[in-house]
């Protein structure tokens, strides 16, 4: 969260960050078909509130920014729409009913995968377990199966390394096969937590790309978890700001305003726009409220 | 040629029965071994698997206490050993060593207690040596079909969780998305490992049996990248490695003129040892095709 890693992302003073105002209103969630709605979801943990009574709603196709600091409750909340994690309060819908525990409609990129050097994995067999990798048996290789994955691994453009072990591979080119791996079962919602987290610049910018072209291409709706809002404004259909576990959801201009992320963090934020980037900065007279968060009492969103 | 032939495999090689079995039984345990193996490298299990063999310790001298076969008391002790550890937490990182640590300590001091009983107690000769370094060449074959039972069923578990228990190696947190029932799966693995611990501990004794679980694994993830020819090469390695151990035990009753032979778990594990050690050697990593700087710039 370095000032100096975010630079460059888009051109000074280029068009407004958020895509043209009209599309981004024609694309509400009520509109589009509704493929997950978080209603109401509370979550304790050990006594501690991590979210508290979080609503939003994702369409088919939407791009949805999770924007929060660190510790804001962002991985909880991926946990419970996943079913990984149970909600205290409230609950979740996917395409209009109740979560079942097998649920094959969400693809999911977790955190942190330690992909070690040493496992004999290649990525286009890393891929290929997004397919039956939940089946018990051995499974027989079979040549629909490969034609499954040569296309996936062409669809994230990861056809040069497919051979190559996954562990081998640079931080990006993990991201794209483990994006091929969620996407390979066809869900109809792809959920990923911080991907953008250790990439360099240009990896994180093809990632975001890519993730684009899914949304708009094969009618995949995208939930992303970021700290950094910033390289995301230029795909972000919808943005659910999360922070002190309570989150306000919208269009990007709707949210990222000063009284909006005030209410959410407890105490006075100023949203500075510049050279096409949005600053989430503390106001100087905040600080006695900001022990609040663990976070710095500046924040670049 | 056949000089050399006779030199290689002393006279009466292929003719003795303890050697038949021996074969047989080297053969099913490499094999199970190789593919456990496998596994539990990948899960970082290695530890596990150590103190699964102290338990198979326990296990072994105690039923030779009571006059049962070892291999029952190997593998049993196994079986109970995995439910506990399971039960402590293995699948969790931080309950892992801690799992591993106390079952461990318990075991070996049950050993302790069970070892000298047999020595001191029973008049069962050569139990300790048994059950610590081995007893491929003195098990009787009767015992051949136990050893083939317990390494249908240990192989058995392994297909049965294959793609999910992979799965599960590369992210607990993307199986359990996916459905995978991670503590089901876990623990058939344990017990999977507990029979291939026990059924290692018969064939070069249980203190060894984490050289042949180990070893044969570890030189066959560092020769492939596919996780098929991993198991495949593991197997090779595994039963090669026991074989050569085997005929060079044999052959070392000649070596010296008093006959005093080499112990045939000595050979078996120096043998896996330096198996590890030459896949390390420039032209072994080649083989697993290592893939050039440049094209991880991309991307």
């Amino acid at each position: 969260m370095t000032p100096a890693a975010d630079t460059g992302a888009t051109t000074p003073g280029a068009a407004t960050p958020d895509k043209a105002p009209g599309a981004a209103t024609a694309a509400t969630p009520d509109k589009a078909r509704e493929v997950l709605r978080v209603d109401g979801v509370s979550v304790s943990l050990s006594g501690r509130q991590i979210l508290d009574g979080v609503t939003f709603a994702v369409g088919a196709g939407e791009f949805t920014g999770l924007i929060g600091p660190n510790g804001a409750g962002k991985t909880t909340l991926l946990r419970v729409i996943l079913g990984l994690q149970r909600a205290s309060a409230g609950h979740v819908l996917l395409n209009g009913h109740p979560r079942t525990r097998h649920n094959h409609s969400i693809g999911y990129v977790p955190q942190k995968v330690l992909l070690d050097p040493d496992m004999p994995l290649r990525a286009r067999d890393l891929v290929a377990l997004g397919l039956d990798g939940h089946r018990f048996g051995i499974g027989l290789p079979s040549r629909q199966r490969n034609e499954k994955v040569d296309e996936m691994l062409h669809a994230v453009d990861a056809e040069s390394f497919a051979d190559a072990r996954v562990g081998n591979l640079s931080g990006g080119e993990q991201q794209r096969v483990l994006i091929a791996h969620a996407l390979i079962a066809r869900p109809q919602l792809l959920l990923l937590d911080e991907p953008l987290a250790n990439l360099d610049l240009r990896s994180s910018e093809e990632i975001i790309t890519l993730l684009d072209r899914i949304s708009n291409g094969a009618d995949i709706a995208v939930l992303l978890s970021a700290h950094e809002m910033n390289p995301l404004l230029p795909v972000m259909d919808h943005v659910v700001y999360v922070a002190e576990g309570r989150a306000a959801s919208g269009t990007t201009n709707e949210v990222i305003q000063a009284d909006v992320l005030s209410a959410l963090y407890g105490h006075h934020v100023d949203v500075i726009r510049v050279h096409g980037r949005v600053l989430v900065v503390a106001a100087p007279g905040s600080a006695d409220h900001a022990p609040l968060t663990v976070e710095p009492a500046v924040e670049t969103a | 040629m056949h000089r050399l032939l006779t030199w290689i495999f002393e006279p009466g090689f292929f003719a003795n029965q303890p050697v038949h079995v021996a074969i047989v039984i080297g053969a099913a345990v490499a094999v199970v071994s190789g593919v456990v193996g496998v596994f539990t490298i990948l899960r970082g299990q290695s530890f596990g698997g150590h103190a699964l063999t102290d338990v198979s310790t326990a296990g072994g001298s105690g039923a030779t206490l009571i006059g049962a076969s070892p291999l029952v008391g190997f593998v049993g002790a196994g079986v109970i050993g995995a439910v506990v550890m399971d039960a402590i937490g293995i699948r969790r990182v931080r309950g892992r060593d801690l799992a591993t640590g106390i079952v461990l300590g318990a075991s070996i001091g049950l050993a302790a207690l069970f070892l000298d009983l047999d020595a001191t107690t029973s008049n069962t000769t050569g139990a300790t040596q048994h059950i610590l370094f081995g007893s491929i060449f003195t098990t009787e074959s009767s015992t051949v079909p136990i050893v083939i039972a317990f390494s249908v069923v240990s192989l058995g578990i392994m297909a049965f969780i294959y793609r999910p228990l992979l799965l599960s190696s590369v992210s607990d947190d993307i199986a359990a998305a996916r459905g995978v029932p991670l503590r089901l799966v876990g623990l058939l693995f344990m017990l999977a490992l507990a029979v291939a611990v026990g059924l290692s501990a018969l064939a070069i004794g249980s203190i060894l049996s984490t050289a042949l679980l180990i070893g044969p694994a570890a030189t066959a993830l560092r020769l492939t990248r596919r996780l098929g020819w991993s198991l495949v090469v593991a197997c090779l390695i595994g039963v090669g490695g026991t074989w050569l151990g085997l005929l060079l035990a044999y052959d070392s009753y000649d070596w010296s003129s008093s006959h005093q032979g080499i112990p045939v778990s000595f050979f078996i594990v120096a043998v896996q040892f330096l198996a590890y050690l030459a896949s390390g050697l420039p032209f072994a990593r080649a083989a697993r095709g290592r893939r050039p700087l440049g094209i991880s710039a991309v991307g």
